[in-house]
């Protein structure tokens, strides 16, 4: 039978059929359409509130985290976004390969001088507003680390830092407690501290001239970008 | 099995060939505790290398230490042979302080170029005729030698974040074909940490390719050799190679420690470490295969998860052993910390409750990964790598294993308990990634057979002798001297460490042979005039930790 012809196979009412909605909603008024929420806005079916503190909820709630492998904390990050910790419950688990679809960082392992121009980079290249979690005492201090000749004494050297997580290496759950931590933090519009960071990218020319610098001049190009590591005023 | 005193007899010969081998180009000789050495002139290392190697058969350059001395430098190339690792020999190169050049070991021994660079990156000593000596680890700018003598770690350095050039560029003289730079890393998924290898590609193939390593040089040489032998080194082995394996290395100081101070360890210690050391090579190896099945075909859930869901199992098994998940700290110079956990039933039933369940794990794993035609396309003769450019690369573990060389510390040169167990040593003769992968999953189940045997006998054994450490006395001062170079069989291979007494109770020279070093200097001579993405997986194959590779 084709569909445009008259249905005359249906007989009865055309109403929708309640049968099953009333047999469950029982007796009396169905307080499911009438909820605390509706009782404390009152008639009208608006939810009123700052546009700011709505964006900061969302932010708080779905973070993208860069996929930043550096040292030991890496594994243990691993295992937080993995089966058993999983860090998705919390709206964190999505591990983003470039840090221009990140919003949080996590950086799990010691900074050492060879390394410390390239995370300033990747930091450089996330999109505002971005937040970081130090994970690990190495990105304290520099941890077990500290007295190596080639270990910057803490990330927050290079990068401002929210949360820092200590342990060698911190469980998963100190982890997911530094992330909740940092998603409280997000949701109530806090924003990073603004920390002294004593090691920055330049432009080579730009370095005070000293005897190490004349030294390198001919090896390096003016515009290179550079990092000066002075190790003597580290902590 | 041979006796005691036909191996003794068969060293001395070994000795007095290799005098007449060496003849008068041997200076003096040098004792180490685990080899005979000879003292040679920095003009004649080549020759003296090149007749160990082709008339000695001494095919295995493990490791290449540097060092300073108050009035010389002094580079040690610890040979042995991939027959016999217990067969050794040290070739001891003095250079004077003002003018420290030898010759360089590379045309004999290809593995020598890595050692060498970092010789001269953190030493100082050059070597002549070296192709490429340049800094390894540290920044090209960097001033000065960080282990020499006369380092001042307080003074400032500069390092530059630049593009890199295209080596091949100016040798493109046909302006038809033209190729690509592509910088993998240091941030990148699939290398493993901060790995960063150049690549030139011509189209979609590799022309040329380098690794470029020391984003993770966290001066682990100096830690220890800040540290005192009793207590403060044990706990940096952890970090060196992190996957879980740090039984594994803290092993490999142990040994050291012991063979240099001479100390025994209890045989209830010796099971326990056993134990634990295989536990770790099982959580390592998951990691290694869940990562693996991640790079080639991107499998985020199953495999990934599956591995992880394993190790997570494992890890509170040794948790519950060692106080730690990662970085456990758990052995002692002499013994290991503590005995096994109370109440000691609970344990044996959690890791019984594991090995029973494993079988069947590996079967899914096999469902899941091995028989998968994907991973077969992507795997079986890819990243070929031929036993003799192994052996030349001083490569070992289950990448040596893959290519069919048949080396495997634990049955070639005993320690622990393993001489005792029955277990077998796996080997494949596929060369390709494929064969690595699964050697890999078949060492899990060896070391499954090993943790069995060794609840079994920890089971049984009496409780009035369970002896978990030897009296190692409170401050450890081997003679002033005395120089061993030892190594275990780590999850990734020939995990060696040298060190050198000064009579305190802080080693004067402590150096890392590290088995992803060596390995990970084959990648060029896998990937080169292969398909980009087999890059990608020969680097996963490799199973590279950068933490031990850099150190």
């Amino acid at each position: 039978m084709s569909s445009d012809e008259p249905r005359q196979t249906i007989h009865g009412s055309t109403a929708p059929s309640t049968d099953t909605r009333e047999a469950r909603m029982g007796e009396g008024v169905d307080d499911r359409f009438n909820s605390k929420l509706r009782e404390a806005f009152g008639t009208s079916p608006f939810i009123l509130t700052k546009f700011d503190q709505f964006m900061n909820w969302v932010r708080g709630n779905s973070m993208f985290m860069l996929q930043f492998g550096i040292a030991c904390c890496s594994i243990e990050m691993i295992h937080t976004y993995a089966i058993k910790h999983d860090v998705d419950r919390y709206g964190a688990g999505v591990p983003r390969a470039s840090p221009r679809q990140a919003d949080v960082m996590i950086v799990p392992g010691t900074i050492v001088s060879k390394f410390g121009p390239r995370m300033k980079r990747v930091y450089d290249q996330m999109p505002e507003p971005k937040f970081v979690v130090g994970m690990g005492s190495c990105t304290i201090s520099g941890g077990p680390f500290q007295e190596g000749y080639n270990v910057v004494k803490g990330a927050e050297e290079i990068i401002p830092i929210d949360i820092h997580v200590p342990g060698c290496p911190p469980r998963p759950e100190a982890l997911i407690y530094g992330i909740l931590k940092l998603q409280e933090r997000i949701q109530n519009g806090e924003s990073s501290p603004v920390v002294v960071k004593p090691y920055e990218l330049e432009e080579f020319g730009d370095l005070p001239e000293d005897e190490l610098v004349q030294k390198l001049a001919s090896e390096i190009d003016e515009d290179d970008l550079v990092m000066r590591y002075n190790w003597a005023d580290s902590p | 099995m041979s006796t005691g005193i036909e191996t003794q007899s068969d060293a001395e010969t070994g000795e007095a060939e290799l005098e007449a081998l060496i003849g008068d180009r041997a200076l003096a000789r040098d004792e180490h505790l685990n080899a005979p050495g000879f003292v040679v002139n920095p003009d004649d290392v080549q020759d003296v290398l090149f007749d160990l190697r082709d008339e000695a058969g001494y095919d295995h350059c493990s490791c290449v230490t540097a060092q300073q001395y108050e009035d010389r430098f002094e580079t040690i190339y610890h040979l042995k042979k991939y027959a016999d690792p217990t067969d050794e020999v040290s070739i001891v190169v003095p250079t004077p302080l003002s003018d420290p050049v030898s010759k360089s070991a590379e045309p004999v021994y290809r593995t020598a170029d890595w050692h060498e660079r970092e010789a001269y990156d953190l030493v100082g000593i050059g070597y002549e005729g070296h192709p490429d000596l340049r800094r390894i680890l540290l920044p090209e700018t960097w001033q000065g030698h960080p282990l020499s003598a006369d380092y001042d770690q307080e003074k400032p350095q500069v390092v530059t974040l630049t593009e890199h050039a295209n080596p091949l560029e100016s040798d493109h003289r046909d302006p038809e074909s033209d190729t690509m730079f592509l910088n993998v890393g240091p941030h990148h998924p699939a290398t493993h940490g901060v790995l960063h290898v150049k690549t030139v590609l011509d189209g979609e193939t590799i022309a040329d390719l380098e690794p470029d390593i020391g984003y993770l040089h966290r001066c682990e040489e100096q830690m220890c050799q800040q540290g005192t032998y009793r207590h403060q080194i044990m706990p940096y082995p952890d970090r060196w190679d992190y996957v879980s394996s740090g039984l594994l290395n803290e092993w490999a100081y142990a040994r050291a420690i012991e063979d240099l101070a001479d100390i025994d360890v209890p045989e209830y210690a010796q099971i326990v470490r056993t134990l634990g050391a295989e536990l770790c090579r099982i959580a390592s190896h998951m990691l290694a295969l869940g990562t693996f099945a991640l790079d080639v075909y991107g499998e985020f859930t199953a495999t990934f998860m599956y591995t992880f869901r394993d190790r997570e199992l494992v890890q509170d098994i040794l948790e519950d052993l060692t106080g730690q998940r990662m970085m456990f700290n758990y052995f002692r110079v002499g013994g290991v910390a503590w005995d096994l956990p109370e109440p000691r039933e609970d344990f044996f039933e959690q890791t019984r409750d594991f090995l029973d369940e494993l079988p069947a794990k590996v079967a899914e794993y096999n469902d899941l990964i091995t028989t998968n035609e994907i991973f077969q396309t992507r795997c079986i003769d890819t990243g070929v790598l031929e036993p003799d450019v192994a052996k030349d690369y001083g490569c070992t573990g289950p990448v040596a294993r893959g290519s069919g060389v048949d080396y495997d510390l634990r049955r070639d040169d005993p320690y622990g308990y393993y001489e005792n167990l029955e277990w077998d040593v796996v080997t494949r003769d596929g060369c390709d990634n494929y064969a690595r992968v699964l050697c890999r999953m078949e060492e899990v189940e060896e070391s499954a057979k090993i943790v069995e045997q060794c609840l079994d006998l920890l089971e049984d054994w009496p409780e009035d002798d369970r002896e978990v450490q030897a009296n190692v006395p409170r401050t450890l001062k081997p003679d002033a001297d005395t120089e061993t170079y030892r190594a275990v069989e780590a999850a990734k291979g020939e995990l060696g460490i040298y060190m050198r007494s000064d009579g305190t109770d802080k080693p004067a020279r402590f150096k890392i042979r590290s088995p992803c070093f060596s390995n990970l200097q084959a990648l060029g001579e896998m990937s080169e005039g292969e398909y980009i993405p087999d890059l990608i997986a020969s680097l996963g194959s490799l199973d590279i930790v950068l933490g031990e590779v850099d150190r």
